[in-house]
């Protein structure tokens, strides 16, 4: 599966190899010229033979060289494509989780999965495609060699590689079990790493550091445990590969010790024979290595395709079934919902409401009454489990998700500001929107004027320049940066918690103004930011209590009655 | 009305720079980052992280020497087991020199088995050690210090860059070691053998060293770049996937995937470059090595030819010369493992050589509990040089009083919350809780007695048990249980799933913003605090949620110094001193019924929140 990320660059993928090729060919012939040298040229004396020979053995070294520096070359630019190319599949796949699934990865995890294991995934590639070639020639090779020279030794040290691959088998099959582990162990440290980075005020002000050092300190030294189990492991495989061999080393001296005293050997034979041993004893020692590493890289592969697979939950509406809203009309039509599915408990009971283009609508409730979450279904956060919320007339699942959250402006509870200047963010709501339009958002959202009274105005970058925000103001850019795509649907969840009331209702008035076939959804605490809305629901424990205009809600709603009562309680003393 | 220009925290989620404000790193034309002293890195790891396993280390040391010996008697002993068949020794002879060979071969196997295995225990206890102490060091840095680095960037350094030096610590120390060893060995036997042709055989090595060293200046910078892009993509992977709320509302997916395809390229580049700059070492190794070989012929053939050697000792020779190149080589390779490491290490120094929080001085005073009051005499404060957040501030709080803060967004509440845990210290100006300026006091034992309830609540990906008692790890479930009862959080935890064991997803998704705020109200109820700050707590409350608070907050105030910012004037009606806060400085100061007599900015502050309803208060009444 992981192959196909490397189909683009085969040609260099198969390149590499075959320069490999030329260099251990190479190789393989320099024992046999070395051997040559000295028997032919040394023993009869004739330098001018060994000078020649040398100048051909200096020109195979270089032919040898470039085959091994191309392979270099080649193979690294083909592995690190492979690599770049994985982790954009990856980050592209996990933009497309649903938060449910996000929660499942958690950010620590998903960061491993996109750094380390592809390293080592890219690590065990770059290797294949050194020693892929290098490592069965040179076994191949020098075994062929070997059977030239004297068939009976060379099957003396065939006979070691049964023993060699059942020892290889069992480590393999040991090791795999902790490096998959391993991988996960990283993750829960990089859980905990990223946690404190987040949470570092909060550590500081509880003087948490030393309880969350005790916390670090479990979680690296967890990994700890298991990287020494698995070096306990994978440190074995070399010494048993050498011993094997050397056994066979001397196996084939016993042998050929006594073909020598026969006559059916030559020294020059036997020390290219053992020449050539060593070179399989090193091309086996090499094949070990890779099947080691590539265990460790297929349990990081195994993490990454679990990460390809996903099916996420939002799936885009196919263009067979698609639908385009007609207007900015919302309507929620017996709309259930729950975080865990349709057997857990319920968030939103058979809600029904609709909502007419340009009106604004208000939800009040308590906590937790399910407001957020009612908020979340209409540009598809979260898909409902029951019944069918929609836009336009159209339902959500089948407008195509671009289309759909590109109508929809939604400013959240929580403020998210990305890195970058003022502009930035406001732009990240509408990439092309012009300087103008920048502008006139920021002034709907009561922002202009702050922005424009910095040193830089709107190229002032947020963050690392040491310009901190207040509340309010970030919740102003958030509103500016949903107001400049226009939309057509514009959702505010408690966005003005943070901004007094003049400016909240200046905010207010200047998005009537604004557009008039708006239509609002607006979630508040304070009755006087919605008293003027089209329709006002009060919600509680996920369904609605009651719904009407503020005057009918004053009339027939005692929970709303009381909630007024106390938010104007303060005025009367 | 103008609002200031630098404000308050960021949210306690984002990291403060990120993609699009990541240094280049010097591969696209800034300067190259100075390579630090090599000897000064490689004797700090020493000192630090190594010599404590001295006694383990001298023993695989030992080991190394005796297999590498046993190494370079191999071939000794297979001419030996030669001659013996040539010399038709007897079977004994021969089998002796066997069993040597097979004592040798077994004796070098264990002992490698066990170096290596001791290595990778070292190397991983020496990592984790590292990794501990960096975290350790990283809680004593400044906020200063967090608000401007991205969490990935960090990241990166305490996992990817610890890899790089735990590979090195683990295999590379050995390796070198043993191949130390084995060239020395080599190179005696070789001079042993032929002094001459030990010379033609050394001719192209200081070739070889220059290259080597050469490259190895080169390959340090690529990886240093290569970890540095590294850091910049985890970077930005943290951030972006903390950020999916606002990618998806906002339908940015692309447009991250482009940004994210930049870093990545560039990443790839650097790991292109850096790669090929190590591997090309071996092939010229190996081309020099082939040269040296041509050298020995060439000389040897010369030598036996007018008789000064015997094609025995060439044939001996060259074997050993073999023995000699090899490890060499390996060497060579190691060296791109240490160049990384290098750059690694560097990159951790970096954090571990920040200046902390100042320290507190030996003698800094532990605090108890506030009896007098906290003042702020002529604080003035900026987050950055050139501007000002809070100019010339001056309050007085009585202990016990609850004093709150009012004014428009930006004004600089939040910072002062920021000055009295000492997140930032004053630039001008003291605060001093009973008398003692707090700068004297231990920050520890400062922030003991204060519990802080922040705008954005950070609360843990762990069970809401273990979320409400960090206020107090030692505290009982009943008081745990007692404390959620007050901030109005027992009911809804009991209604979770698995009540209060449930574990908060990492997103925070299975609790509303609401709840989240009342755990962290809780969180603070349980620490029992001489002194809370309350920064817009129920700001994201109902209003009935909000009174149920207020009411027992009202309850926990009693008797604690409260400082309480706020924007909704319900909260603050009740407090012993209003003080509000414009543009940096303070406008007025009193109680509730004093300012709406002042009728000055309070006093529209307050009429403003009510704007529309004074027509509906005949309805009512």
């Amino acid at each position: 599966m992981m192959l196909k990320y490397l189909k683009p660059y085969w040609i260099i993928a198969l390149l590499a190899p075959m320069l490999m090729l030329l260099e251990v060919i190479m190789d393989l012939l320099q024992p046999m010229l070395m051997a040559r040298i000295i028997d032919v040229g040394v023993t009869s004396g004739d330098i001018r033979f060994v000078i020649t020979s040398g100048f051909s053995m200096l020109g195979i070294a270089l032919i040898g060289a470039a085959g091994g520096l191309g392979c270099v070359v080649l193979s690294n630019i083909a592995a690190q494509n492979f690599a770049a190319d994985l982790r954009l599949d990856i980050f592209k796949k996990v933009q497309s989780f649903s938060f449910t699934e996000l929660d499942k990865f958690k950010t620590g995890s998903l960061i491993t999965r996109l750094t380390n294991d592809v390293a080592q995934v890219q690590m065990v590639v770059a290797m294949m495609m050194r020693l892929m070639v290098r490592a069965p020639l040179l076994f191949f090779g020098g075994l062929t060699m070997a059977f030239v020279i004297n068939t009976r030794m060379a099957l003396v040290l065939v006979a070691t590689v049964p023993f060699l691959a059942i020892v290889l088998a069992i480590l393999i099959k040991k090791g795999f079990a902790f490096f998959g582990l391993a991988q996960k162990k990283l993750d829960r440290v990089n859980v905990v790493l990223q946690e404190n980075l987040a949470g570092i005020r909060v550590v500081k002000a509880f003087d948490r550091a030393e309880y969350e050092q005790e916390r670090f300190n479990i979680a690296i030294n967890d990994l700890m445990d298991n990287m020494i189990k698995v070096a306990k492991i994978s440190s074995f495989a070399m010494p048993v590969v050498m011993l094997i061999m050397n056994i066979g080393v001397i196996a084939v001296i016993w042998v050929g010790g006594i073909e020598l005293s026969l006559g059916h050997m030559e020294i020059g034979e036997i020390m290219a024979f053992i020449t050539y041993a060593g070179q399989i004893l090193f091309s086996m020692a090499m094949m070990a290595m890779v099947l080691m590493f590539v265990s460790r890289g297929k349990a990081s592969a195994d993490r990454i395709i679990e990460v390809l697979d996903v099916e996420p939950q939002i799936k885009d509406s196919t263009d067979k079934d698609m639908c385009i809203p007609e207007d900015s009309s919302v309507k929620f039509i017996d709309v259930s919902f729950g975080y865990g599915g349709e057997n857990h408990a319920l968030a939103l009971k058979n809600l029904s409401f609709s909502v007419r283009p340009g009106e604004t609508v208000a939800i009040l409730g308590t906590t937790g009454s399910g407001k957020s979450t009612l908020i979340n279904l209409i540009p598809r956060l979260y898909d409902a489990t029951k019944g069918m919320v929609l836009l336009g007339g159209m339902e959500v699942s089948k407008i195509p998700l671009n289309m759909l959250r590109g109508m929809i402006g939604m400013v959240l509870q929580e403020t998210i500001i990305i890195s970058g200047t003022i502009e930035d963010n406001i732009r990240f709501g509408k990439e092309e929107a012009t300087e103008e339009q920048v502008i006139q958002a920021a002034k709907i959202a009561q922002i202009h004027d702050f922005i424009t009274s910095l040193p830089d105005g709107y190229k002032t970058s947020l963050g690392q320049r040491g310009v901190n925000l207040s509340g309010g103001q970030k919740q102003r850019i958030d509103i500016a940066r949903a107001l400049v795509k226009k939309p057509a649907v514009l959702i505010l969840d408690d966005s003005t918690s943070a901004v007094d009331s003049e400016t909240e209702w200046n905010i207010h008035n200047a998005i009537k103004r604004y557009t008039k076939e708006i239509t609002c959804i607006i979630v508040a605490q304070r009755i006087a930011s919605v008293m003027d809305a089209d329709n006002i629901l009060l919600l509680h424990e996920g369904q609605i209590a009651a719904q009407g205009t503020h005057q009918y809600l004053l009339a027939n709603s005692s929970v709303y009655l009381e909630i007024y009562r106390s938010q104007t309680e303060e005025e009367a003393g | 009305m103008k609002d200031d220009s630098k404000s308050t925290e960021t949210t306690s989620r984002r990291p403060a720079t990120g993609g699009f404000m990541m240094p280049r790193h010097w591969g696209s034309g800034s300067p190259p980052p100075k390579v630090k002293n090599v000897r000064s890195i490689l004797m700090r790891l020493w000192r630090e992280l190594l010599i404590k396993h001295k006694a383990k280390l001298t023993l695989v040391f030992a080991m190394t020497i005796i297999s590498s010996i046993l190494g370079l008697i191999g071939p000794l002993l297979i001419g030996l087991a030669i001659n013996a068949f040539v010399e038709g020794r007897s079977t004994y002879v021969i089998i002796t020199i066997l069993s040597g060979m097979l004592a040798v071969y077994s004796i070098s196997a264990l002992f490698s088995w066990l170096q290596s295995y001791i290595m990778a225990s070292i190397s991983q206890k020496a990592v984790t050690d590292f990794r501990g102490k960096v975290f350790s060091k990283l809680h004593t840095l400044s906020v200063k210090f967090f608000d401007n680095r991205p969490h990935g960037e960090l990241m990166s350094r305490l996992t990817n860059d610890m890899d790089s030096i735990g590979n090195v610590l683990g295999g590379t120390i050995v390796q070198v070691f043993s191949s130390a060893i084995t060239v020395v060995g080599a190179l005696g036997m070789m001079l042993w053998i032929n002094p001459l042709l030990t010379i033609a055989g050394l001719f192209f090595v200081p070739v070889g060293f220059i290259v080597t060293g050469r490259i190895a200046a080169y390959t340090r910078k690529y990886f240093m770049a290569s970890q540095q892009d590294l850091g910049a993509l985890n970077a930005y992977i943290e951030e972006i996937i903390t950020a999916q709320k606002v990618v998806k509302v906002f339908a940015r997916e692309h447009f991250c995937t482009q940004r994210f395809d930049g870093l990545n390229n560039t990443l790839k580049k650097s790991n292109v470059y850096a790669q090929i700059l190590a591997g090309v070492i071996p092939p010229i190794m190996n081309m020099l090595n082939n040269l040296s070989l041509v050298m020995i012929a060439a000389t040897g053939g010369w030598m036996v030819v007018i008789g000064t050697a015997t094609i025995g000792t060439i044939a001996s020779f060259l074997n050993y010369s073999r023995q000699f190149s090899w490890p060499l080589n390996e060497i060579a390779n190691q060296f791109n493992m240490v160049q990384s490491a290098l750059a690694g290490a560097e990159r951790v120094y970096e954090i571990m050589d920040q200046n902390p929080e100042s320290i507190d001085e030996f003698d800094a005073i532990k605090l108890n509990d506030v009896s007098q009051e906290i003042r702020f005499e002529n604080v003035s404060f900026g987050y950055v040089d050139d501007s000002t957040v809070l100019q010339n501030i001056n309050l007085e709080v009585k202990a016990g009083e609850t004093i709150a803060l009012v004014g428009p967004t930006g004004a600089g509440k939040t910072t002062i919350a920021n000055l009295l845990t000492r997140f930032y210290d004053v630039n001008e100006g003291c605060i001093s809780i009973d008398g003692s300026d707090i700068k004297t006091i231990s920050r520890k034992s400062l922030r003991n007695i204060m519990a802080l309830v922040l705008q954005d609540t950070y609360l843990f990906s762990d069970s809401v048990r273990s979320n409400i008692r960090y206020g107090r790890p030692g505290a009982t479930d009943q008081e745990l249980e007692h404390a959620a009862c007050l901030a109005n959080a027992d009911n809804f935890i009991r209604m979770l799933p698995s009540g209060y064991d449930t574990v908060l997803s990492e997103g925070g998704d299975n609790l509303s913003h609401g709840q989240r705020q009342l755990l962290a109200i809780a969180r603070a109820i349980l620490a029992d605090p001489e002194v809370l700050i309350l920064d817009e707590a129920t700001s994201n409350v109902d209003t009935l949620t909000e009174m149920h608070i207020r009411e027992a907050m009202q309850q926990l105030m009693k008797g604690r110094t409260s400082f309480v910012i706020a924007h909704r004037l319900s909260t603050v009606r009740n407090a012993d001193q209003i003080v509000v806060i414009k543009s940096g400085k303070v406008l007025e100061k009193g109680n509730h019924e004093d300012l709406l007599k002042a009728e000055g900015f309070y006093y529209n502050l307050y009429n403003s929140q009510f704007k529309r309803l004074p027509q509906q208060r005949s309805v009512i009444a």
